[in-house]
C-alpha cells in the first residue's frame, strides 16, 4: 500500500483572496512578520499498489485530470509506504 | 426547436431555466426537456442549457466533478456539431472545467456571495445568443454567486479580445474581481456561451427585469435562420 500526499495551491500569479483575508487577520493579531498566506488543499490517497513508479504516474494523471485545475492551480505530491 | 436543460445532483436553477424558455418562446417556439446527467445521447436536441446551482455540492472545485458526468461527452459532441450550448453560473464553471471554454472561475475577490441585479454591457451581438440585443446595450441581469471571479492568463485574454469572444462585461462595476470585468465569453466558433449572470431570472418585469428574454429569442431566431439556410 502506498499513501499519496497531495498539495494543491493557487499558482503564484493568481490572487488568493482567502490567503489575503487570513494575512490581514494575522496582522490584526499582531503577527506582523507574516508576509503572505497561500491557502490550498491537502489530499491523502490510499493506493492499492506497491509499485512506486506506477503510483507516481497514476497520481500525476489524477492531479492533471481532476484533483487540480492547472489553469489556476499547481500541485505537488509525495508517496510514502503505508 | 428542441431545448435540453441538464440536471445534475445539486442543480437548482434547472426549473427556472425550463420555465423561462417556456414562457419566452412558447409552445410554438420551443419544446423543453429536463435531462438527467446520466443521459449519454443529446442528438435529438438543438440547444443545451447547463443551469446554475451547486453540482455535486461544488466539492473539490465548482464544476470539477460534473464535468465527468456521462452527459458531458454528449455536450462536447453537440458543441462540435455546431449546436447551441449555454452554461449559466455553475454551468459556466462546468464549461471551463471541461475545456469547452477557456479560463477558470475563482472565489470572488471579497469572498462574499453576491446576489443582486447587475448591469451588463453587451460586448458582441455576433452570436446566436445575443443577436436581439444592440451592440453596447446595457442590460439588467441578476447575479448570484460566490465563485464568479473570471481568470485567464494574459495570452488567453488577448485572444478573447482579438476574436470578440467577450460577450458580456459588468457595466461600470466589478462584483467579483473578474479580469477585465468579464461576465460572459463564447468559444472560437461562437456556439458555446458561458456566463455568470442569470438571464433565466430576468424574463418578466415582475421579476425585476425582462432583459434576459432577448437571449432566448436570439437562440430561436438563430436556429430558425439555420433551418431556412
Amino acid at each position: 500500500m502506498i499513501i499519496a500526499r497531495i498539495h494543491v495551491t493557487l499558482k503564484a500569479s493568481v490572487l488568493d483572496p482567502q490567503g489575503t483575508a487570513v494575512t490581514k487577520s494575522l496582522h490584526a493579531l499582531g503577527y506582523d512578520e507574516v508576509q503572505d498566506v497561500r491557502i490550498g488543499k491537502f489530499l491523502e490517497l490510499k493506493i492499492d499498489t506497491n509499485e512506486r513508479h506506477v503510483a507516481e504516474e497514476r497520481v500525476q494523471e489524477m492531479c492533471e485530470k481532476l484533483l487540480a485545475n492547472t489553469v489556476i492551480e499547481t500541485y505537488t505530491f509525495e508517496l510514502v509506504e503505508a | 426547436m428542441k431545448f435540453a436543460v441538464l440536471v445534475f445532483p445539486g442543480s437548482n436553477c434547472d426549473i427556472d431555466a425550463v420555465k423561462a424558455i417556456e414562457d419566452v418562446l412558447g409552445p410554438e417556439g420551443a419544446e423543453v426537456t429536463a435531462v438527467w446527467h446520466r443521459e449519454a445521447d443529446l442528438s435529438r436536441f438543438d440547444a443545451i442549457l447547463i443551469p446554475g446551482g451547486f453540482s455535486y455540492g461544488d466539492y473539490l472545485r465548482c464544476g470539477a466533478i460534473a464535468r465527468f458526468s456521462p452527459v458531458m461527452e454528449a455536450v462536447k459532441q453537440a458543441a462540435a456539431a455546431g449546436k447551441y450550448v449555454i452554461g449559466i453560473c455553475n454551468g459556466f464553471q462546468i464549461l471551463t472545467e471541461s475545456g469547452l471554454l477557456p479560463g477558470a472561475l475563482r472565489h470572488n475577490d471579497h469572498l462574499q456571495f453576491r446576489c443582486e441585479i447587475s448591469p451588463l454591457q453587451v460586448e458582441s451581438t455576433d452570436t446566436p445568443f445575443t443577436r436581439h440585443y444592440a451592440p453596447g446595450q446595457v442590460i439588467q441581469i441578476p447575479i448570484a454567486h460566490g465563485e464568479g471571479n473570471y481568470f485567464a492568463d494574459e495570452a488567453t485574454i488577448a485572444e478573447l479580445n482579438a476574436n470578440n469572444q467577450v460577450i458580456f462585461r459588468y457595466y461600470e462595476h466589478n462584483p467579483n474581481g473578474s479580469v477585465e470585468r468579464i461576465a460572459g465569453i463564447c468559444n472560437a466558433t461562437r456556439n458555446v456561451l458561458g456566463m455568470m449572470p442569470h438571464p433565466e431570472r430576468a424574463v418578466h418585469d415582475w421579476l425585476g427585469s425582462a432583459d434576459g428574454k432577448a437571449l432566448f429569442t436570439s437562440i430561436l431566431n438563430a436556429w430558425r435562420d439555420k433551418q431556412g439556410a
